[in-house]
């Protein structure tokens, strides 16, 4: 009895449920109004996937399509690069022994996540427009490589820190390289951890809004400067339908992350 | 530098030292040169002149400082006084800041402590649950909160309906509604960590505090508070530096008079109209007051360490 009464506090059941709430009834209305049957966000027309069509096909289609396909690509190319840098830069701060700026190794590391993002923005916004670099594209890219690089670090230091290194030392044992031990045994234990940060790196790069909307320049969109724009002339059903596909594949993410980490916590 | 070095035996734990280089340099050159390098120019174009159609003249001035704090009167010639006006969307910035994160620790912290205390299985289920508005575009989310409480939006219609008020509430572009944005955006960023630090939690501290007659209260203000404060102060934190910062949420959900510091620098950078240096500036306080905040919460974490 003792036992229940330590770890159970009166009320906190419903505060944990006001919180579900919270944090859902907003993202449910939206994406059952998604479904409204009717050109005004007020009234209920009855059910109907006419919104999505007009996603699809209606006569913003076509910027919808090129922001998309922008936010795709960029969160593509960000999340792999920036994985890439972050497995390097685990291996060589959890297998390479002490050394010295280690310490200052890792502050780098999570400076982007400490520096305030409008800051970041502004940064950036100068540092681009000083070198006369302002091609949209690739300055976004860029500048979200930076900021995915710890996203993707801190699930796979995380999981390599938990690696027995017994595992390589066999390898060793047994006359594979250096490079043979990465490729064959280290990396598909790390897997998990990689595909973690990946995902992770994937869904920052494809979210993020502020940075994008400083440093894109005139005429390139994301998917998220395109809804801001249409946004700031008053939510149309269009939206709620975009919001309710982007909402789809947030979900998307979540849960294969999930299935991975329970994956990867099985195997050794 | 090669494979060629010899490894101190077999131990994985330095394989990869002859390496460390090169494996580092990506980082380095990244975080170097597209993070740190621009933050140095941001905090030398603070101190420059401005440009009339936006951007800089290169010629010193302190013009950026000076405006930020220093009140000459309109034309400039009257005995110079503080300047309130950003200052007090500074404070103004700090205080909804800090409101959200107390609103974020009051429902955020139960919710942890339920989580951390359900049997597993249950638990990876309300997880999931807080995990997954973590991961959803904040875009998005702010975009549903304005649609959910506007004018003729399905709250009101709700509270309508039970006729518990009369008429729709006037929510939307008020001071309340970027709390409530603010709060709403950032209470899944207070419970996973503090759902950390209680999952480590050993109980049995609970129980033998319990077998000595302690009351629950007393338990976990004694007991519970100081050992998962970590976790606290680690989930205020990752509330208060975004909400400090927060555009979407004013830009959205505040009208035009719930200004906070995200929209002060965002203007000074719109073609035409800025004032690069002045916004440089603005950054730059922004920045020093969350890396003094982050230095204090390095040193608190040390002497707990110490301890």
């Amino acid at each position: 009895m003792a036992l229940r009464s330590v770890r159970h506090y009166p009320s906190f059941f419903s505060i944990a449920m006001l919180c579900l709430i919270i944090l859902y009834a907003p993202l449910i209305v939206v994406m059952v109004y998604s479904f409204n049957d009717s050109p005004s966000i007020t009234n209920w027309g009855g059910l109907s996937l006419r919104w999505y069509f007009d996603v699809f096909t209606g006569p913003e289609a076509p910027r919808f399509r090129a922001a998309a396909w922008n936010s795709l690509t960029i969160a593509v190319l960000a999340a792999t690069i920036a994985t890439a840098i972050a497995t390097a830069a685990a291996l060589a701060m959890l297998r390479a022994g002490k050394f010295k700026g280690r310490s200052l190794t890792f502050a780098l590391i999570n400076l982007p996540l400490m520096v305030p993002e409008i800051v970041i923005a502004v940064a950036t916004l100068i540092f681009f427009t000083m070198i006369g670099f302002t091609t949209g594209y690739l300055t976004i890219l860029i500048a979200h490589i930076t900021f995915c690089i710890p996203f993707a670090y801190l699930p796979i230091a995380a999981r390599l820190q938990g690696i027995d290194g017994s595992y390589e030392a066999a390898a060793r044992d047994l006359y594979a390289t250096r490079a043979q031990s990465f490729w064959l045994v280290l990396l598909p234990l790390m897997a998990p951890g990689v595909i973690s940060g990946y995902l992770l790196a994937f869904i920052i790069s494809l979210d993020d809004f502020i940075i994008t909307n400083f440093v894109k320049g005139a005429g390139m969109e994301t998917l998220p400067t395109a809804i801001f724009g249409s946004v700031k002339q008053g939510i149309k059903p269009n939206i709620m339908a975009i919001s309710t596909l982007m909402l789809g594949v947030s979900i998307l993410f979540v849960t294969l992350s999930y299935l991975i980490n329970r994956k990867g916590r099985q195997s050794p | 530098m090669a494979g060629a070095a010899p490894d101190s035996g077999t131990s994985a734990e330095t394989t990869y030292r002859s390496a460390r280089v090169p494996l580092l340099l990506p980082t380095w050159l990244v975080i170097g040169i597209f993070l740190i390098l621009p933050v140095a120019l941001m905090a030398v174009y603070s101190f420059l002149t401005k440009e009339m159609r936006g951007g800089v003249i290169w010629e010193f001035s302190l013009a950026a400082y000076d405006q930020f704090f220093i009140n000459r009167g309109l034309f400039g010639d009257e005995p110079p006084s503080l300047e309130w006006t950003y200052i007090s969307v500074f404070g103004r910035s700090i205080a909804q800041a800090a409101t959200a994160t107390t609103l974020c620790l009051l429902i955020g912290f139960p919710t942890a402590w339920f989580i951390a205390t359900r049997p597993p299985a249950t638990r990876g289920v309300w997880l999931f649950l807080i995990t997954v508005p973590y991961w959803v575009n904040l875009l998005i989310r702010t975009v549903s909160l304005r649609f959910l409480i506007r004018e003729n939006g399905p709250l009101n219609d709700a509270l309508l309906g039970t006729g518990l008020i009369s008429e729709p509430l006037a929510m939307i572009n008020t001071n309340f509604a970027v709390q409530l944005g603010l709060f709403y955006s950032y209470l899944p960023f207070m419970v996973l960590p503090i759902y950390a630090a209680v999952e480590r939690y050993n109980f049995t501290l609970s129980e033998a505090a319990a077998d000595l007659y302690a009351s629950r209260w007393v338990i976990l203000r004694e007991i519970v508070l100081p050992i998962v404060k970590p976790g606290i102060i680690a989930g205020c934190l990752l509330v208060f530096i975004p909400s400090m910062g927060a555009f979407l949420a004013p830009n959205l959900l505040g009208g035009a008079k719930n200004f906070m510091i995200g929209s002060l620098i965002e203007e000074q950078f719109k073609r035409s109209l800025g004032n690069w240096p002045f916004g440089a500036a603005v950054s730059m306080i922004l920045m020093s007051l969350v890396l003094i905040l982050l230095m204090l919460y390095a040193r608190s974490m040390a002497k707990t360490e110490a301890r």
